[in-house]
C-alpha cells in the first residue's frame, strides 16, 4: 500500500481540477463494487435499480392510459389488464418509492452530511442491497411465472383465493420489508452516534431529521408489514383461517393488519420527499430555514401520528362509526404539520436571493403539486364525502399528487442537486429545466382531470368504462405520454453529463452550508481527510461557505 | 498549479488501536454504544412482527372463547412449564456469559455459552416430543388438521395460531443456537475480553427477548382458562 | 358558483342525502382553492421578486416569528376540525335506515348482483323501487369483497362475504341510475354493473307482474330451470330420476299419474299448474302431500317456464 500523502486541495467553484482518485476511481473492479461496504457506492447502486424499476413501472403505466382510451377492449384483455394494473402498483410502491430517497440519496448524503466517514453499520448496508435484490429477483419471478392480479394491496379473500404465484410475490414483499429496516436501523443509529463534534440535534440539517423520522417508521411498521405477508400466505397454504370468514376469520382483519403498515408508509415515502426540499430551498434562496425547529419537530410528529390513522382508508369496510369517526379527526391533525413545512419554506423565499436552476425549479414543482396533493386529502378525510370518493378516480389522482408530484419530484430534484457532489460532472441546466417543465405540465394533464373523473363516479381499477368518462381518459393518456417523454429526457440529460471528461462541477457549485459541500466533488473514499469539526449552522448564510479542506491535519487513524 | 492527489489511507491497522474498532468510528466505546442502539432498534422491530400474532390470536380468541378454552386442554402444561423454565435458565447462563466476557474469565466465558446451548437445544427437542404428539392426534395448522372432536372447528384456528407463534418463536430459537454455537467457536479462540465483548452482549439481548416472548407465549397457549 | 364546481365535480344530485354530502364538498373546494392560490401566488410571486440579481446578495437571517407560526397553525387547525365534524355529522345522518324502508337483498358475486325482494321475487343486475319511500339494501357477499356504490345518491359500501352491511337512500326523481362496483374483485370487476330503477306506482307494479327485463328475451324452459332453482322446487324434485320427497321431473310430461284416492291424471299443462297452485288436491300414490302452494308467489311467466322446462325433460 502507498505511503499516506495527504495534501491540501482548495478548489475554486468553476475551475475543472485534475482528476482525483475518488471512491469511483479508486478500487474500481467487478468484485470491489459488489462486495463494497462504502455508503456512496451502495447509494449509487440502489439509485440505479430504483430508477430501472421506476422507468418499468412507469412504462406499465403508460399501457395501462393507452389500454383506457376507449372503453373496448383496444390491446389487453381485462385479466391482463388487472394484472398490470397491480404489477404497476407494487413495484413502484415496494421496489422504488419506498427505498428511493432513503436508500439512494439517504445513503450517499447521510454521512456526509454528518462529517462521518460511513453509516453506522457498514456492513449491513451491503446486507441491504442483497436483500434488497433479494427481493426484486423474487417479484420478477412472480411476474415471469404469470403474475399476480390482486391489485398492490392484496385484500382478502380475492388474494388468499385467486390463482397465480400470490405467495411468491408476498414473500418478495416480506424480504424487501427486510431492506428497509436494515436501512432504518442503520440511520438510526448513524444520526445517534456518527455526529461531527459541535453537531448537536438542532444543528442537524433538514435533510437529517426527515430521514431519520422516517428510518423510525422504517423500523416500527415495516415488521407488521412482513407478519401481514406471512399470514396472507399462510391462509393461502395451509387455510389457517383468520382472513377467512367461513372458517371463523375476518377478511376486513386483513385491511387493518395491511394499512397499519402502509399508512405509516406513505410517510416513509413522503418525508424524505420534503427533507430534501427543505435542503433545496435554503440553498437556493441563500437564506436561513425559516422555523427551524418546527420543520424538525414536524416531521416527528407526521411520523408518530401517521401511524394512528390507518382506518381512513376503510371507511366503507363496515368498520364501527367511532372507530371512522376516530381516525377521520387524528387524519386532520396529521395535516397541520404538512401545512406548517409548507409556509415555513414559502417564508424562507420570502426576501431572499432566489437561483431558479433546476433543482429549485423541481422544488417550486414540487410545492405546487404537493399543495394540491394534500388538499385533496382534505376531501377524503371528511367521511361523508369520503363514501363518494373511496375507490374512485378521485384518490387516484390524490395520491398521484403526493407521491408522484410530491416525492418522486423531490427525489428528481434532489439527485440534481446531489448530482455534482455524487459525480463531479455538472448536467445542462437549460435542457434539465425544460425537462422539469415537461414533467410539471404532463404530470397535471395526466392526473388534474383525474380528480373530476372520480368525483363523477368513475371506479378505479377499471378496465372498462362508462362512455361519459372517456373524454377524461383520453385527457389523461396524452398527459402520460408528456409526462413519460419528459422524465426520459430529464434522465438523458442526467446521463449526458456522465460523458464529459472532466470534472467541472466544482466542490460547492450552489454555495450551501451543509457538510457535504465540504469535501471535493467526487468525495474521496473515505469522504474527508479527519475529522470535520462544525463551524457554522447548516443555514448559516452571514458566513461564507467553507471550502473542501484538510480538516484537523494529517489523518493519524 | 502542480497536480496533487489525495488518497485515502488505509494504514490505521499499523496504528496502536484495537483491531476490533471499525474505521468509521473514533473510539471502541462509541463502536460499542452504536452497536446497542441497532441491537435494541432490531428487537423492536422483532416484538412488533410477533405484535401482529398476538393480536390476531387475541381477537380471534375473543370471538372463539369456548372453543380457545378446550383447545388448550391438549396441550401439557407441565411441558410447558418445563420449556419456560429451561429457557429462563439459559437466560441467567447467558447472564453470566456476558459477565464472563466482561470480566475476561475466557473459561467461563465458553463453559456459559455451551450451557446456554444446551438449555435452548432442551427447549427445542421438548418442542419437538410437543409437535409429535399433536402431528399423532392430527391436531395441526389450518389444512392439514384431522382432528375429529368437539369444537373441532373452531378449534382449529386456535391450532393455526399455536403452530404459528410456537413455530416463529421455534425459528428464532433455532437462529439463536447457530449464532451462539459461533460464539462458542470464537471464544475458545479468545475473540472476546473486556475491552471487546459486543457480539456477547447483543446476543444476549436478542436471547433475552425470545426468552421475553416465550414469558407471553406459555400463559396465552398453556394456561388460559 | 357553487352550481358550477357541483356541475363540474358531482353527478346529479338524486337522492335526499346527496345534497348534505354536496355541500361539504363545495366547502372544501373553495378551502383548496383558496390555499392552492395562496400557495401558488407565493411561490411565483417571490420567484420572480426576489430573484438573484448578483452573487453576493445578502439575505436577512430570519430564523422563526412565533406569532406568525402560530396564526398559521391555529388557522388550519380551526378549519379542518370544521370540515372533520361537518363531514362526520353529514355521515351520521344518513347512517340508519327510517323504519318503513323498502328493504331488499342484494347479493354480490363474481361478477353480478342478484337482488331478492319482499314477495321473493329475484332480478339480476336491476334492482327496481318504487319511488317515494326510502330503501333499505341489504348486502352480502358469496365470495369475495365487492362494494355497492351508486354514485348518484352518494351511497356505497363493501359488501362482504358471511356478514351484512347496508346501505340507504331515497331518491327524489324516478329514473334509471348506475350500479357499479368500487371493490376490486377479478377479472371482470368493471363490468359488475348494475341498473336501479326508481319506478313510479304504475311502473313498479308492472315490474311486479311481469318481472325483471331479461325475463322477456329468455326461453322459457330457461326460465322455467331457474325459476325451478330460486324457488325451491330444487329441494324436492330432481330431474335425473331419483326419487325425493317429490317425484322426479324427468319424463313425466305425458305420462298417467296414480292418486292415492284411486283417480288418475295425465301430466299436460293443466296438470302441472294445478300442482303448482294447489298442491294438495291432488296427492301422487307414493308420496305424502307436504308440497307448499305457490298461488300468488310464481308470475304467469314462470309458470309458464316451469310447464316449458318440465316438457323438456325427456
Amino acid at each position: 500500500m502507498a505511503n499516506a500523502t495527504t495534501t491540501t486541495t482548495q478548489t475554486r467553484i468553476g475551475t475543472a481540477p485534475p482528476p482525483h482518485l475518488n471512491y469511483l476511481t479508486e478500487n474500481n473492479t467487478l468484485k470491489a463494487w459488489l462486495t463494497t461496504v462504502d455508503h456512496k457506492r451502495l447509494g449509487l447502486m440502489y439509485l440505479g435499480a430504483v430508477m430501472s424499476f421506476f422507468f418499468i413501472a412507469g412504462a406499465l403505466a403508460l399501457l395501462l392510459r393507452l389500454e383506457l382510451l376507449t372503453p373496448k377492449q383496444d390491446f389487453m384483455d381485462s385479466a391482463t389488464y388487472n394484472k398490470v394494473f397491480t404489477l404497476h402498483g407494487a413495484i413502484m410502491v415496494f421496489l422504488f418509492i419506498i427505498p428511493s430517497v432513503p436508500a439512494a440519496l439517504g445513503n450517499f448524503v447521510l454521512p456526509l452530511m454528518l462529517g462521518a466517514k460511513d453509516v453506522a453499520f457498514p456492513r449491513l448496508n451491503l446486507a441491504s442491497f442483497y436483500v434488497y435484490c433479494t427481493g426484486a429477483v423474487m417479484a420478477l419471478a412472480a411476474i415471469i411465472l404469470g403474475g399476480v392480479d390482486t391489485g398492490w394491496t392484496f385484500y382478502t379473500p380475492y388474494s388468499t383465493t385467486t390463482d397465480g404465484p400470490v405467495g411468491l410475490m408476498a414473500m418478495a414483499v416480506f424480504v424487501l420489508g427486510f431492506s428497509s429496516i436494515f436501512t432504518g436501523i442503520n440511520f438510526v443509529a448513524t444520526v445517534h452516534k456518527l455526529r461531527a463534534p459541535g453537531m448537536g440535534w438542532f444543528q442537524l440539517p433538514l435533510f437529517v431529521w426527515g430521514i431519520y423520522a422516517t428510518a423510525l417508521i422504517q423500523v416500527l411498521a415495516t415488521p407488521v408489514l412482513g407478519i401481514t405477508a406471512v399470514l396472507m400466505v399462510m391462509e393461502r397454504a395451509f387455510h389457517i383461517g383468520i382472513f377467512d370468514a367461513r372458517l371463523g376469520g375476518d377478511p376486513v382483519l386483513f385491511q387493518h393488519f395491511f394499512w397499519f403498515y402502509s399508512h405509516p408508509a406513505v410517510y416513509i415515502m413522503i418525508l424524505p420527499g420534503m427533507a430534501i426540499i427543505s435542503e433545496i430551498i435554503p440553498a437556493f434562496s441563500k437564506k436561513t430555514m425559516f422555523g427551524y425547529r418546527a420543520i424538525a419537530f414536524s416531521s416527528v410528529s407526521i411520523a408518530f401520528i401517521g401511524f394512528l390513522v390507518w382506518g381512513h382508508h376503510m371507511f366503507t369496510s363496515g368498520q364501527s362509526d367511532l372507530a371512522s369517526a376516530i381516525f377521520a379527526f387524528l387524519t386532520y391533525l396529521v395535516a397541520i404539520p404538512s401545512g406548517i413545512k409548507i409556509w415555513n419554506w414559502l417564508a424562507t423565499m420570502y426576501q431572499g436571493s432566489i437561483d431558479m436552476r433546476t433543482p429549485m425549479l423541481y422544488a417550486m414543482s414540487f410545492l405546487i403539486l404537493f399543495a394540491i396533493g394534500g388538499l385533496t386529502g382534505l376531501y377524503l378525510g371528511a367521511i361523508s364525502v369520503d363514501i363518494h370518493l373511496h375507490d374512485t378516480y378521485f384518490v387516484v389522482a390524490h395520491f398521484h399528487y403526493v407521491m408522484m408530484g410530491g416525492t418522486v419530484i423531490a427525489f428528481i430534484g434532489g439527485i440534481h442537486y446531489w448530482w455534482p457532489k455524487m459525480f463531479g460532472k455538472m448536467y445542462n441546466e437549460r435542457l434539465a429545466s425544460i425537462a422539469c417543465w415537461i414533467v410539471f405540465i404532463g404530470f397535471n394533464v395526466t392526473f388534474l382531470n383525474q380528480f373530476m373523473m372520480g368525483s363523477q363516479g368513475m371506479p378505479r381499477r377499471y378496465w372498462t368504462y362508462l362512455p361519459e368518462f372517456q373524454k377524461y381518459h383520453i385527457g389523461s393518456t396524452i398527459g402520460s405520454w408528456i409526462l413519460g417523454f419528459g422524465l426520459v429526457m430529464a434522465a438523458g440529460v442526467l446521463l449526458a453529463s456522465l460523458r464529459k471528461k472532466e470534472y467541472d462541477a466544482g466542490d460547492n457549485p450552489w454555495g450551501s452550508r451543509t457538510m457535504e459541500w465540504e469535501t471535493i466533488s467526487p468525495p474521496i473514499t473515505h469522504n474527508f481527510e479527519g475529522q470535520p469539526v462544525l463551524r457554522h449552522g447548516p443555514y448559516d448564510f452571514r458566513v461564507e461557505p467553507t471550502p473542501a479542506t484538510v480538516a484537523g491535519g494529517r489523518h493519524s487513524g | 498549479m502542480s497536480s496533487q492527489v489525495i488518497t485515502a489511507d488505509h494504514e490505521a491497522h499499523a496504528h496502536g488501536h484495537d483491531p476490533n474498532l471499525q474505521h468509521h468510528f473514533a473510539e471502541m466505546e462509541q463502536q460499542f454504544e452504536c452497536s446497542k442502539i441497532g441491537m435494541w432498534l432490531f428487537l423492536a422491530t422483532e416484538v412488533l412482527l410477533f405484535g401482529g400474532l398476538f393480536v390476531g390470536y387475541g381477537l380471534m380468541q375473543g370471538q372463539h372463547s369456548e372453543a380457545f378454552k378446550s383447545a388448550h386442554h391438549h396441550l401439557d402444561w407441565r411441558l410447558g412449564a418445563l420449556n419456560t423454565i429451561v429457557l429462563l435458565i439459559s437466560s441467567f447462563t447467558m447472564v453470566m456469559a456476558v459477565w464472563s466476557a466482561q470480566t475476561s474469565n475466557q473459561k467461563a466465558l465458553v463453559r456459559n455459552l455451551a450451557l446456554t446451548i444446551g438449555c435452548a437445544c432442551t427447549f427445542m427437542v421438548v418442542k419437538f416430543f410437543e409437535y409429535s404428539h399433536k402431528y399423532h392426534e392430527g391436531l395441526l395448522p389450518g389444512a392439514f388438521y384431522s382432528y375429529t372432536g368437539p369444537h373441532q372447528n373452531a378449534e382449529f384456528v386456535f391450532f393455526s395460531f399455536y403452530f404459528m407463534m410456537t413455530g416463529l418463536h421455534g425459528i428464532h430459537v433455532t437462529a439463536g443456537i447457530v449464532v451462539l454455537t459461533y460464539l462458542l467457536i470464537q471464544a475458545r479462540k479468545g475473540a472476546y475480553n473486556s475491552s471487546y465483548f459486543t457480539p456477547i452482549d447483543l446476543t444476549g439481548l436478542y436471547w433475552h427477548l425470545v426468552d421475553l416472548i416465550w414469558i407471553y407465549l406459555f400463559p396465552l397457549f398453556y394456561l388460559i382458562s | 358558483m357553487n352550481k358550477f364546481l357541483e356541475n363540474l365535480f358531482l353527478p346529479p344530485q338524486a337522492s335526499t342525502h346527496a345534497k348534505a354530502v354536496d355541500d361539504v364538498f363545495i366547502f372544501v373546494t373553495w378551502v383548496n382553492i383558496v390555499f392552492f392560490l395562496i400557495v401558488t401566488f407565493a411561490a411565483v410571486y417571490f420567484s420572480i421578486k426576489y430573484k438573484r440579481r448578483h452573487a453576493n446578495e445578502r439575505t436577512p437571517h430570519v430564523t422563526h416569528n412565533l406569532k406568525l407560526e402560530l396564526f398559521w397553525s391555529i388557522v388550519p387547525l380551526f378549519i379542518v376540525m370544521i370540515i372533520f365534524f361537518w363531514g362526520f355529522q353529514s355521515y351520521m345522518v344518513g347512517r340508519v335506515a327510517p323504519n318503513d324502508s323498502f328493504e331488499v337483498q342484494a347479493t354480490a358475486k363474481k361478477w353480478l348482483w342478484a337482488f331478492e325482494y319482499p314477495d321473493g321475487t329475484r332480478s339480476i343486475n336491476e334492482l327496481h323501487v318504487p319511488f317515494g319511500r326510502p330503501v333499505r339494501v341489504v348486502l352480502s357477499s358469496e365470495d369475495v369483497l365487492h362494494a355497492f356504490f351508486l354514485k348518484d345518491f352518494r351511497v356505497k359500501s363493501d359488501v362482504l362475504p358471511n356478514r351484512y352491511t347496508e346501505v340507504w337512500f331515497e331518491a327524489t326523481k324516478p329514473g334509471e341510475y348506475v350500479l357499479q362496483c368500487t371493490e376490486y374483485c377479478g377479472k371482470d370487476h368493471s363490468k359488475m354493473r348494475g341498473k336501479v330503477f326508481v319506478d313510479s306506482k304504475a311502473d313498479y307494479e308492472r315490474f311486479i307482474a311481469d318481472g325483471p327485463a331479461d325475463w322477456k328475451t329468455m326461453p322459457p324452459a330457461e326460465l322455467g330451470k331457474m325459476t325451478y332453482e330460486q324457488a325451491g322446487c330444487v329441494s324436492c324434485h330432481s330431474i335425473d330420476g331419483t326419487k325425493g320427497q317429490g317425484p322426479s321431473w324427468k319424463g313425466i310430461y305425458g305420462q298417467t299419474h296414480q292418486f292415492v284416492d284411486g283417480s288418475s291424471q295425465v301430466v299436460d299443462e293443466n296438470y302441472i299448474r294445478q300442482s303448482i297452485e294447489n298442491p294438495q288436491g291432488k296427492i301422487l300414490k307414493g308420496f305424502e302431500g307436504i308440497m307448499p302452494t305457490y298461488q300468488g308467489l310464481l308470475r304467469e311467466k314462470q309458470i309458464n317456464g316451469v310447464i316449458a322446462y318440465i316438457k323438456s325433460l325427456k
